[in-house]
C-alpha cells in the first residue's frame, strides 16, 4: 500500500465515553458529590446523637472553675481558674515542649547526618546505631525508658548525681544553673538584640559590595566585630553585670534557685527531640545525597574552596529536597507531644483529657483540642512553605 | 627542549583499593599542545586526567602543573585548580543557577572579580561560544549541546591555563556534537593547551598535536595523529582503531 493515511483517523467524532475532557469533568463532579453527600450524612449524624445523649455542644463552660491541679504549671495557673487558664497551661507547655524539641532535633539530626556522612568510619558507625536504635523503636516505649528507667534509677535528692558544672540530677528532676538578668540586665539584652541586627545588616550589605565591586570588605570578621563591640557596651553600661548565675543549692530536703525541669519534662524532651532527630538525620542525609556527585566534581573543578563548595553549590540544592520532609518532621515532633499523657507532663492534650473526665463536654473539648493542633501545624507548614517556595522558585 | 613542559607526569600510580587503575604513566605537555587521548572502556582515561586537577589522588608518582608539584598540600591543590578548567561528560552544570551565573560563580568567589567585571567576561564567553542570548536562562532549559558550551564557558572564566575535556560529546545527540567541537577547534587554535579524552578521530586528526593511547592503565602507544593511524606499532592499537573507525 502506498497510502500513508493512519488507519484510525482523528476525524471520527469521538463517543462522549472515551472522550478524555469529559471523563474528566464526570469523575470531578462524581467526586464532590460522593464527599458532600458523606459529609451531610456524617453532620445529621452527629447532631442526632448529640441530641439523643443530651450532649452540650456550646463553649460557655470554658469560662467556669476548672477545678483540677495541674503540676507545675509553666503560668499562674491555681484549680479554682477557669477551664480557659487551664488550656492556657497546657498550650504552653505544649508550645514549649515542640519548640525546644524542633530546635534541638534540627540541631542533632543535622550533626547526625554529617557525622553518618563522613569518612570516619567510627563516626559514621556511632550516627548509624544512633539513628538506627531510635528509628526503630516506638516513641512511647523511648518515653518510657527515659522517663521510667532512667529517671528512675537517678538518686533521690540527698544523693544527687553533680555533673560537670553545677548540674544536680535527682528523682525530682534535673536542676540547672540558670544566668538570671539583673535589674540591668535588660539594656545588656536590648544591646545585644540591637548589635545582632546590626551585624546582620552589615554582613548582608558588605557581602552583596564584596560581591558587586570584587574588594574585599571582611564581612565575617566586621559583623562579628559589630555584634561583639555592642555585646560590651551592653555589658559596661549595666555595671558588668547584666546576669547574676543562679546556682541550685541544697536547702532542707529540695534544691532550690537555677532552672528545674521536671522530671516529665526532661523525659518528654530527650525522648522526642532524639526520636526526631534519628528521622531528621535521615532526611539531610537524603537531601546530600541526592545531590549529584557530579555537582561536587564541578565546583571543585572551577576552584571552589570546601567550604564554598558546601554552602554555594551542595547546599542550596540539598535544602530544596530537604525542606519539605523536614517540615513533616517538624509536625509530626508537634503532634507527637500529646503522648506526654502517658508520663503527666500536662500539655493541651493531657489537660484536654482531665477536662473532659471533669466536665463531660467531649465534644467541644475535642474540637478544641483539634484545633489547637490543626492551627498549630498549619502555622508551621505555613511558615516554611513561604521559605521553601523562594528556594524552589529559583530553579526555573 | 630548553622549554619546561606545563603539565609534568611521571609514573603515575593509582589504585582504587585493590585495583591498580593506573600503572605508571609518564606525559609531558608543553605550553599550547593539544593531546588526545583515547583507548577502550575502562582504560584509566578519566581517572588519569582526573588525577591532573586532584579529583582522584595519585598514590606513587609525580604530577606538576606550571611548575606546582601536585602533593596533600591544600594551597598547591587550589592553585593548579585555578590553573586548570574541566569540562565533563556529563555537563554538570549548577542547575540553580542561571547560565550567567554558572559562569560568574567562581570568578566572583574564587578570583574575587568584581560581579560586574565578571559579568562583562561571562558575556564574552557566552558569545564566544555562541549562545549569548541563553545567559538568563537556567540549564535544565538548553539543549545538551548548549549545556556543554555553556560548561566550556565556565571553565575558561577563570582564565585556565590548561583545560581538560572527559569525553565531552558522548553524552550528545549526534546534530550537537559538531557545535562542540567546533568551539573546541576554536579554543585549540587560540592557542589554548588541551588534554581532551574523546573517541571523535576527525577532531584528533585534525585538532591534536600528540595522541596517547591507553590500555589497562598504561599508555600502550603514542605518537602524532598520521603516525598513530597510517603507521600504528602495536597490535592493540590497531585492533582498537580498526574498531571505532569501522562506523
Ligand atoms: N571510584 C572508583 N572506585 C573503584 N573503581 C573505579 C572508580 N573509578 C574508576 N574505577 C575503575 O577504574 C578503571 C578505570 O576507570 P576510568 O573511568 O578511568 O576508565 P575510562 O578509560 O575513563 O573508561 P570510559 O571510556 O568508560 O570512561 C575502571 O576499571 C573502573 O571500573
Ligand atoms: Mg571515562
Amino acid at each position: 500500500m502506498t497510502n500513508n493515511q493512519p488507519s484510525i483517523s482523528s476525524k471520527d467524532k469521538i463517543p462522549f465515553y472515551r472522550d478524555e475532557r469529559i471523563i474528566m469533568i464526570f469523575a470531578q463532579v462524581l467526586s464532590t458529590v460522593m464527599i458532600i453527600g458523606v459529609l451531610i450524612w456524617a453532620i445529621i449524624n452527629f447532631f442526632k446523637a448529640a441530641e439523643a445523649r443530651n450532649m452540650t455542644l456550646t463553649f460557655g463552660f470554658l469560662k467556669e472553675a476548672a477545678g483540677f491541679p495541674i503540676s507545675n504549671p509553666p503560668i499562674d495557673y491555681e484549680p479554682g481558674m477557669s477551664y480557659i487558664r487551664a488550656f492556657q497551661a497546657g498550650l504552653i507547655n505544649t508550645l514549649l515542649i515542640s519548640g525546644i524539641g524542633i530546635i534541638a532535633a534540627t540541631i542533632i539530626g543535622t550533626l547526625t547526618a554529617l557525622a553518618r556522612l563522613s569518612s570516619n568510619w567510627l563516626l559514621s558507625r556511632i550516627a548509624l546505631v544512633f539513628i538506627e536504635f531510635h528509628r526503630n523503636i516506638p516513641l512511647l516505649v523511648l518515653l518510657f525508658i527515659w522517663y521510667f528507667v532512667v529517671f528512675g534509677f537517678v538518686p533521690p535528692v540527698k544523693e544527687s548525681l553533680q555533673w560537670p558544672g553545677p548540674i544536680f540530677v535527682n528523682k525530682r528532676g534535673v536542676y540547672l544553673t540558670w544566668p538570671r538578668l539583673t535589674e540591668t540586665g535588660g539594656i545588656f539584652i536590648i544591646l545585644v538584640v540591637i548589635g545582632f541586627l546590626v551585624s546582620i545588616l552589615a554582613f548582608t550589605m558588605l557581602r552583596g559590595r564584596r560581591k558587586i565591586t570584587g574588594k574585599e570588605t571582611y564581612y565575617i570578621p566586621t559583623s562579628l566585630f559589630l555584634l561583639m563591640i555592642f555585646s560590651l557596651g551592653g555589658w559596661f553600661l549595666s555595671g558588668g553585670t547584666p546576669f547574676q548565675l543562679d546556682i541550685p543549692y541544697l536547702k532542707g530536703f529540695n534544691y532550690q534557685g537555677g532552672l528545674r525541669l521536671t522530671p516529665e519534662f526532661a523525659g518528654m524532651f530527650l525522648s522526642l527531640s532524639l526520636y526526631t532527630a534519628a528521622f531528621i538525620a535521615e532526611v539531610v542525609r537524603g537531601g546530600i545525597q541526592a545531590v549529584d556527585r557530579g555537582q561536587l566534581e564541578a565546583a571543585r573543578a572551577v576552584g571552589l574552596s570546601q567550604f564554598q563548595v558546601l554552602s554555594l553549590v551542595i547546599m542550596p540544592q540539598a535544602l530544596r529536597i530537604i525542606i519539605p520532609p523536614m517540615i513533616s518532621q517538624y509536625l509530626n515532633l508537634t503532634k507527637n507531644s500529646s503522648l506526654a499523657l502517658a508520663i503527666g507532663f500536662q500539655e493541651v492534650f493531657a489537660v484536654g483529657k482531665i477536662a473532659i473526665n471533669q466536665a463531660g463536654r467531649a465534644v467541644p473539648i475535642f474540637a478544641l483540642i483539634m484545633l489547637t493542633y490543626l492551627s498549630l501545624s498549619l502555622l508551621t507548614s505555613f511558615v516554611l512553605n513561604i521559605y521553601n517556595r523562594r528556594i524552589q522558585f529559583v530553579m526555573r | 627542549m630548553t622549554e619546561e613542559p606545563i603539565i609534568y607526569c611521571k609514573d603515575v600510580h593509582k589504585w582504587y583499593d585493590d585495583f591498580h587503575a593506573l600503572r605508571g604513566i609518564d606525559m609531558e605537555v608543553f605550553l599550547g599542545e593539544v593531546i588526545v587521548i583515547f583507548g577502550p572502556s575502562g582504560s584509566g582515561k578519566s581517572t588519569f586526567i582526573r588525577t591532573i586537577n586532584r579529583l582522584e589522588e595519585h598514590q606513587q608518582g609525580q604530577i606538576m602543573v606550571d611548575g606546582i608539584e601536585l602533593s596533600h598540600d591544600v594551597r598547591n591543590i587550589e592553585r593548579i585548580r585555578m590553573e586548570t578548567g574541566m569540562v565533563f561528560q556529563q555537563f554538570n552544570l549548577f542547575p540553580h543557577l542561571s547560565v550567567l551565573q554558572n559562569v560568574t560563580l567562581a570568578p566572583i568567589w574564587v578570583r574575587k572579580w568584581p560581579k560586574e567585571k565578571a559579568d562583562k567576561v561571562a558575556m564574552e564567553l557566552l558569545e564566544l561560544v555562541g549562545i549569548p542570548e541563553q545567559a538568563q536562562k537556567f540549564p535544565g532549559n538548553l539543549s545538551g549541546g548548549q549545556q556543554q558550551r555553556v560548561a566550556i564557558a565556565r571553565a575558561l572564566a577563570m582564565q585556565p591555563k590548561i583545560m581538560l575535556f572527559d569525553e565531552p560529546t558522548s553524552a550528545l545527540d549526534p546534530e550537537m556534537i559538531k557545535e562542540v567541537l567546533d568551539t573546541m577547534t576554536d579554543l585549540a587554535e587560540s592557542g589554548m593547551t588541551m588534554i581532551v579524552v574523546t573517541h571523535e578521530m576527525g577532531f584528533a586528526r585534525a585538532v591534536a598535536d600528540r595522541l596517547y593511547f591507553f590500555d589497562e592503565g598504561l599508555i600502550v602507544e603514542s605518537g602524532t595523529p598520521e603516525e598513530i593511524y597510517n603507521n600504528p606499532q602495536e597490535e592493540r592499537t590497531k585492533l582498537f582503531l580498526s574498531q571505532i573507525i569501522q562506523h
